[in-house]
């Protein structure tokens, strides 16, 4: 990255200084106008005084708080607004989060931290500081009065933006905003233990939902300015082959049409309005060359894959015990094989970004999931130097992964823009282009073995997979003497106390690109390992809830399980025909656990019932917000295991919208129960943790109700589908 | 030339007769609250109302809508909050993402038009839109908030 080079250019600069600065000079309104709609649910201007860099106080007592983490519908504007505003002590209604601008944190020497919007992070991973932001000013606004009362700061109460003092003085944040913005940023702070909250761990309405119910809420895709015009855009569908020619005659003879763009593996049409660009991309004669992956599809790459499970020798992520002599010593023997294939995050904002250059300054807008990082492949893409990159952050019509790391259309759009200097031109790609340059969740093959004693008791385990690696395409350095960390979360990390276990990896990597896709190996690990345990509970002629229970004792996975148990009714009768299904996992430092009630109909038609869902995430800063990505995971999961899958044929993937790539729709939507157990001392993830629990706890009710033990996604592949 | 009759105002515009009408609202005209999401009706995000009905705009014509009736997302409710879909969806805290969202609330919006007390079937049948965030549970629950408000 080159933001390691944007050393402290303005480290000396007073923070008074830079806001006079930066409002020269960066955003819009430089170029002489504004976005439409913006006065609409829209964050307030950040100006005002700067106390500390999170916090900007208006003289109306108006808390503008700096949200460094995207917002993507998960609720970080508020959830993180809340973290500030609960040591701040601030008028909650006087709150507006603003994105944190970009700009300003790589001149600032990254003075926000991270910006990343991914792993279920924002909350967990910038909780403290921006706690202690948040008591650091209401340490030097209550300073700033005192010393104006000419009484000690420990005599003052600060109390919804409100100063006071027992001789009755009484001031507002508002009018000490100033003389506090010229004190020391105080370091010794102490925060309140999450039972003294306030404002966290209740459910205020979220920020940005207004805004999303009447049209006014700007995404990227919806930004308009003058003079813009439109591109769509085609990339080799053979990932990695080349453009090899193009006759842009007749496109450009086409109405509307402005400019054909080409770089080494795609072309973009670009004219005033994107259906006549793209339009005039669909009728222009593209040839691409040929490429030693123009034969690879799904089955080839399993039979790759199995090169891994069949291997001599592969790498151990993790052994414990005499696994040889667990299954030499072992009564009952089992062996299986699991696999699931491609898988693409469909974001219902197709991907998009706009850009503008100039001979000295660059500007794009952008959803993103992390700001700095669309900077970083726009500076580099341009050339441009980093500090005179402008990244406007919208929010993000979906991201689940999609729009951290990969900035593709953000790279296209920046290409695109330099080709037409001082027409800003806005990228937009179609559906299909979205589904088949994805960056998909990868596909994977497992084959498990498990030791039985003649008990009935579980021994030992053997866990092989072959998969593809994301971390080798991103961050090559994360691969240790072969292993995979993040693909081989669920089982080298499992809470399972079985007494010999061994889990190998065998990376396996086709061309096809992979990506992180929304709890990322926990939408096929849990899969794999939790119907793996049903079936090793089976075989011993157990209860799969009871046979798992004393591997966990201890493990903060259990009060989980024992959770939805209880609310499922687990070992009282289920209804005539209605079949359960339970599964644990423990995922982005929180733990989960699902317990599910179908039926089967006319052999093959699934009615889900009920989805029961815990989650144990430490602390909770917004219970609706949580109970939120809990339904949405729930929804991620059933759609998972039944309905998507990418496949590739000639290299290429073979769907290209949702007629083909089917997500799941409402009429599908069982009825869901959220448990929110948190039991503090710890911070865990919510976005991803709900997801993995949900699809094996599906699997495994589906053995309950056909004696059918399905070992692959999606289920249609097999035959089912969801009654409607 | 083609004449619209666009949330109660006439417009004109110069546009080829088959530029679909999510292209006319988003690009020739500035509305941007209708979405982009497939271009082949199967997502339901342009969802608009063509004389009180919902259509999926990507896929209709401009051309052919002379002389009806259209509304977007702008122009559901005069303030952008007071229709009852509208309220329903800030009380239950609807949106995720919110991309979805305008076409869902027309579709629901339509559906509580033509059906004062939809069943859980009827709600299953009419909303056929996709939401990848799943706000399915809640969208659900706020149709029947808001019908109860009627």
């Amino acid at each position: 990255m080159t933001i390691g080079l944007m050393k402290n250019s303005l480290e000396n600069t007073s923070r008074r200084d830079f806001l006079v600065k930066s409002a020269a000079t960066s955003g819009a309104l430089a170029i002489g106008f504004t976005l439409p709609g913006l006065a609409n649910g829209a964050p307030a201007p950040d100006y005002g005084s700067e106390v500390t860099h999170w916090v900007v106080i208006q003289p109306d007592d108006t808390v503008v708080i700096r949200i460094a983490r995207s917002e993507l519908g998960q609720g970080s504007f508020t959830g993180l607004a809340q973290l500030v505003a609960e040591e701040l002590q601030c008028d909650w209604s006087k709150v507006q989060p603003v994105y944190a601008d970009v700009n300003m944190h790589i001149k600032r020497n990254r003075i926000f931290k991270s910006m990343s919007t991914g792993g279920s992070r924002s909350i967990r991973d910038s909780q403290e500081y921006i706690r202690k932001a948040g008591a650091a000013a209401r340490q030097m606004l209550v300073a700033a009065a005192a010393r104006d009362w000419g009484v000690p700061a420990a005599e003052c109460r600060a109390q919804d933006s409100v100063i006071s003092h027992a001789s009755g003085k009484r001031t507002t944040y508002g009018k000490v905003a100033a003389a506090a913005s010229t004190m020391e940023i105080p370091t010794d702070i102490a925060l309140k233990s999450p039972g003294e909250w306030k404002i966290a761990g209740t459910s205020p309405a979220r920020f940005d939902i207004p805004a999303k119910t009447n049209g006014s809420q700007i995404y990227a895709s919806d930004v308009r300015l003058p003079g813009m015009l439109f591109a769509s855009v085609t990339r080799s569908p053979v990932f990695g082959a080349k453009l090899n020619s193009y006759d842009e005659s007749k496109a450009m003879a086409m109405r509307g049409v402005k400019q054909v763009v080409a770089d080494e593996d795609w072309v973009a049409v670009v004219a005033d309005n994107w259906w006549r660009a793209n339009k005039a991309l669909l009728a222009m004669p593209i040839e691409w060359d040929k490429s030693e992956h123009d034969y690879v599809s799904s089955e080839s790459i399993m039979q790759f894959l199995r090169t891994g499970i069949d291997a001599d020798d592969v790498p151990v992520a993790r052994e414990d015990g005499d696994v040889g002599a667990a299954f030499a010593n072992a009564a009952k023997v089992l062996e299986a094989e699991y696999h699931s294939g491609f898988l693409n995050h469909a974001t219902m904002e197709p991907q998009n970004a706009t850009a503008l250059y100039t001979d000295d300054r660059l500007e794009v807008w952008c959803g993103t999931q992390n700001g700095e990082t669309t900077a970083a492949a726009a500076s580099e893409t341009s050339g441009m130097p980093l500090e005179n990159v402008i990244v406007h952050k919208m929010h993000a019509g979906g991201g689940f992964g999609r729009r951290v790391f990969h900035q593709d259309y953000t790279k296209q759009a920046v290409k695109i823009a330099m080709a037409m200097p001082g027409t800003p031109v806005r990228l937009q790609w179609s559906r299909e282009e979205d589904m088949r340059q994805g960056r998909y969740r990868p596909i994977s093959l497992v084959k498990l073995r498990g030791a039985l004693d003649k008990d009935g008791n579980w021994t030992g385990w053997h866990v092989r997979q072959a998969d593809q690696s994301i971390i080798l395409t991103v961050r090559p350095s994360m691969i240790k003497d072969g292993i995979d960390p993040i693909n081989t979360r669920c089982f080298r990390d499992n809470p399972y106390a079985v007494p010999a276990f061994l889990n190998e990896y065998a990376l396996r990597n086709p061309h096809v690109p992979p990506g992180f896709c929304r709890a990322v190996a926990h939408t096929n690990n849990p899969f794999y390992r939790e119907c793996f345990i049903d079936e090793l509970a089976h075989a011993a002629g157990k209860d799969p809830y009871q046979f798992r229970r004393p591997f966990l004792q201890g493990t903060m996975d259990l009060p989980l399980l024992d959770a939805v148990a209880e609310a499922i009714g687990w070992g009282t009768p289920a209804a005539a025909g209605v079949h359960r299904g339970i599964a644990v996992v423990d995922s982005y430092g929180s733990f989960t656990a699902a317990a599910v009630e179908l039926s089967v109909e006319n052999g093959k038609e699934i009615d889900v019932k009920r989805v029961v869902i815990a989650i144990d995430p430490g602390h909770v800063v917004h219970p609706d917000a949580v109970k939120a990505q809990m339904e949405g995971g729930v929804i991620w999961g059933l759609s998972f295991i039944m309905n998507e899958e990418i496949t590739i044929e000639n290299g290429r993937v073979a769907q290209g919208n949702f007629t083909d790539y089917p997500v799941l729709k409402l009429a599908h939507t069982p009825q869901i129960e959220t448990i929110i157990m948190p039991s503090g001392g710890f911070w865990g993830g919510v976005g991803e943790p709900p997801i993995g629990a949900v699809i094996p706890a599906i699997g495994n009710a589906l053995f309950e109700a056909t004696g059918e033990r399905v070992r692959s996604m999606p289920l249609n592949k097999l035959g089912y589908s969801y009654k409607s | 030339m083609t004449s619209l009759d666009v949330n109660g105002k006439q417009v004109t515009v110069d546009v080829e007769k088959d530029m679909p009408l999510l292209w006319v609202l988003r690009d020739e005209l500035g509305l941007t609250g209708t979405k982009y999401g497939c271009g082949v009706a199967a997502c339901g995000a342009c969802t608009v109302l063509i004389d009180g009905q919902p259509v999926r705009s990507c896929v209709i014509p401009a051309s052919s809508l002379g002389g009806k009736k259209i509304t977007t997302i702008e122009a559901l409710s005069a303030d952008g909050k007071t229709h009852p879909v509208q309220k329903a969806w800030v009380q239950l805290q609807v949106p995720q993402c919110g991309y979805c969202q305008s076409g869902m609330i027309m579709a629901a919006a339509a559906l509580l038009d033509r059906n004062k007390q939809p069943t859980d079937a009827d709600i299953n049948a009419a909303m056929t839109n996709l939401c990848r965030c799943g706000t399915y549970a809640r969208v659900r629950e706020a149709i029947q908030v808001a019908a109860r408000s009627i």
